[in-house]
């Protein structure tokens, strides 16, 4: 025990404030209410859903996690059901085979519901492309989205960002 | 690198009465294709299996450009110990739609033949298993992706069907259906858990739930471009991938790559295996509720993401290799801060370690949870820490020897007991041996150019290569077409044999252990999937 005490006194507090992003956000959806917005303030609940990512972009919300970013320290939390979230962040172009569970996750959540697209895969299939017996497409063609970013993947700040400018903007 | 004509395989089945062929197309020598008889299909896997070679993969192709319009080909490769990789094909012919099956003698084929019963639409006969696997029941059944035929834009409309997963009537057996959509930030699958009480009595995986259609949309770029896609086929292990791609290519046209491309590329592929194993560290304390390591693994790992931005223009290391090069240089300043940053890490794991080591609540969960023998290890095949956990050590740095790693010598942790806390073990010693060799490329990097020119081989010539990536061996074999762009595409990645292990290491396993033991594999569904 105490040497973990020491190892965490040593490395101190790494959280850093947020700096700008990288990859271009877009937004694309209606603005939300203001009244929506205030009741989002300071807590939001987000579902993340693999709709064929190679896994690069989970990585990368992992790290959005991470001390250095701590994504929490402005009321973001990831839950495990769709029923208590606020927000879907989907990373991947859509697999055919994963169509029907992305609807029946977006299905599941209290609307309205905000919904990010992350990566370049969600935003425009990437480097897999359209033209793909296997793609059902872009998140947009199967779910209503807000807010866009892009990065293969997107670095944590761009998350955070994009993330933010779902619920601020 | 031993350039010898690999005999031993081709002497081995003639004595079993094989007739074989050497294909002139194939590429590297070291690694050749032997072209057998239909009927000896079965009894070759047969023989490999009793001279104890392991099966890296089955898959099968339709007929190229020598031998346009002959029908579909299967290929099946092998790997020996000492006597290192042999490829298998036959000739299906025009008309014939079928395979036997060689589980029985390799039970990780069942999952690749079922893929090219997907694909092709080739009957492997005498199955255990004869259920769809990438294709889900929602394909009509007329949808066979990889034949010419299919065109790669097709809209399949949606069919009706349901999984037939594997069922148990006995009294008091529940089942627990999971997925795909998993509660953490992980990839898509499903698995079935059969259990009794706290106990798992069955655990079935389904995937295929990001199939990407991968080996059909590398069909028409060329190698510059398709090295962007094969280095996506599992994010987390994009080097490895794109190595095993470019090394594919580069054999196929007989390009050598300057000695210090292949000392960078290893630089990178070692870093990349630090950096996962780091992270899979924390993360399965992090499934026992031990998160200060989490957290500590997790700020080592953004160290290094940061690093690697700094250095290699990309945080997850992407598209640094390319067919005949590495896209990055480092300076003899960047060479040093890189050598200073590794050994502070491993320093700073190796501290860890000993916290972990100490932790007797992680210990608890972590010992004797999920043994895999090393009888079932050898059966299964398991690659990468997976098997060398169980005493198995199947590591092509050692076999294939490829650069760098013929400069290096490689020490494979060697486990025994198969359990989480082996796995644990030997990701520990890897991200220290893999440090220690970062170190002593980075202190030997020979002076050269970091790209060869590309020029792509003619159509119709093959190219096959083996990697030890992070996660295990990556194998990959493709063929080019005219105008130098890619016709064909196979790659497997370890998860397709080492998702067979988890199954098996959880049996009997309590239902709130099994998240310890799949993070201790770690399997790519990405990868799996393709």
């Amino acid at each position: 025990m105490m040497r973990i005490l020491k190892q965490l006194v040593k490395v101190g507090t790494i959280t850093e404030p947020l700096g700008d992003a990288n990859n271009d956000i877009e937004q694309v959806g209606e603005k939300l209410e203001p009244i929506i917005r205030k009741r989002f303030a300071g807590s939001l609940a987000i579902r993340a859903v693999d709709a064929g990512s190679c896994n690069g972009c989970e990585l990368e919300i992992h790290a959005a996690n991470n001390a250095y970013y701590d994504i929490e320290r402005f009321g973001i939390c990831f839950t495990a059901s769709p029923r208590f979230a606020d927000m879907l962040l989907v990373t991947g172009p859509v697999t055919r085979n994963m169509e029907t569970a992305l609807k029946m996750t977006f299905d599941a959540m209290p609307q309205p519901a905000l919904v990010v697209a992350m990566g370049d895969c969600a935003a425009n299939c990437g480097v897999f492309g359209r033209d793909n017996y296997a793609i059902a497409g872009a998140v947009s063609d199967i779910i209503p989205v807000d807010v866009i970013i892009h990065g293969c993947p997107p670095t944590p700040t761009d998350i955070i960002r994009g993330i933010l400018t779902a619920l601020e903007s | 690198m031993k350039h010898l004509v690999n005999t031993w395989f081709a002497e081995q089945l003639s004595e079993h009465g094989m007739y074989t062929n050497y294909l002139a197309d194939h590429h590297p020598k070291q690694m050749p294709c032997l072209e057998i008889r239909f009927i000896d299909w079965e009894k070759a896997a047969e023989t490999a299996r009793r001279l104890e070679m392991r099966l890296v993969a089955v898959w099968a192709t339709e007929g190229g450009f020598h031998e346009q319009d002959e029908g579909t080909y299967v290929y099946m490769s092998f790997a020996h110990p000492e006597h290192r990789h042999a490829l298998v094909r036959t000739l299906l012919g025009k008309t014939r739609r079928e395979i036997p099956s060689i589980s029985k003698h390799y039970i990780a084929a069942s999952r690749m033949e079922r893929h090219i019963q997907d694909m092709f639409g080739i009957e492997v006969t005498n199955t255990p298993d004869e259920r769809r696997w990438i294709k889900h029941e929602h394909w009509p059944e007329y949808a066979y992706p990889l034949l010419r035929s299919f065109d790669r834009n097709t809209r399949m409309e949606r069919a009706e069907g349901e999984y037939p997963f594997v069922q148990s009537d006995s009294e008091g057996v529940y089942e627990i259906p999971v997925g795909p959509v998993h509660a953490g930030i992980i990839e898509p699958g499903q698995f079935r858990f059969l259990a009794v009480g706290e106990q798992i009595l069955n655990m079935e995986q389904r995937l295929g739930f990001v199939h990407k259609g991968i080996e059909k949309s590398m069909q028409g770029r060329t190698a510059e471009q398709g090295v962007r896609l094969a280095a996506r086929v599992s994010g987390d292990s994009t080097v490895g991938h794109a190595w095993a791609f470019a090394q594919a290519c580069e054999y196929a046209a007989d390009i050598r790559v300057s000695k210090r491309t292949s000392y960078l590329r290893g630089v990178l592929c070692e870093r990349e295996r630090m950096v996962n194993h780091i992270g899979d560290i924390g993360a399965i304390c992090n499934d026992a509720a031990f998160s200060f390591m989490h957290n500590q693994c997790l700020r080592l790992r953004e160290d290094m993401a940061r690093q690697h931005a700094r250095l290699f223009g990309h945080r997850l290391m992407m598209d640094t290799i390319t067919p005949g090069g590495v896209t990055i240089d480092l300076s003899q300043q960047e060479s040093s801060e890189l050598i200073d940053d590794t050994r502070q890490l491993a320093a700073e794991v190796e501290h860890l370690r000993t916290i972990y080591a100490d932790n007797p609540s992680i210990q608890e969960r972590v010992i004797g949870s999920g043994s895999v023998s090393i009888s079932d290890a050898r059966d299964i095949g398991l690659l990468g820490y997976a098997g060398r956990a169980s005493g198995d050590y199947p590591d092509e740095r050692i076999e294939e020897a490829y650069p760098p790693y013929d400069d290096l010598d490689v020490n494979v942790p060697q486990g025994k007991l198969g359990d989480v806390a082996t796995r644990v073990w030997v990701r520990f010693e890897e991200i220290s041996d893999s440090a220690r060799m970062i170190i002593q490329l980075l202190e030997n990097l020979p002076e050269g150019d970091i790209q060869t020119q590309w020029h792509a081989p003619e159509a119709g010539v093959s190219g096959f290569s083996a990697i030890e990536a992070w996660r295990g061996e990556i194998a990959c074999w493709l063929r080019f077409g005219e105008n130098g762009v890619i016709d064909r595409y196979f790659v497997r990645d370890p998860s397709v044999i080492n998702w067979l292990g988890l199954e098996l290491a959880v049996r009997e396993v309590p239902v709130p252990d099994f998240p310890l033991n799949n993070k201790s594999f770690n399997c790519s569904y990405s990868g799996n999937d393709v």
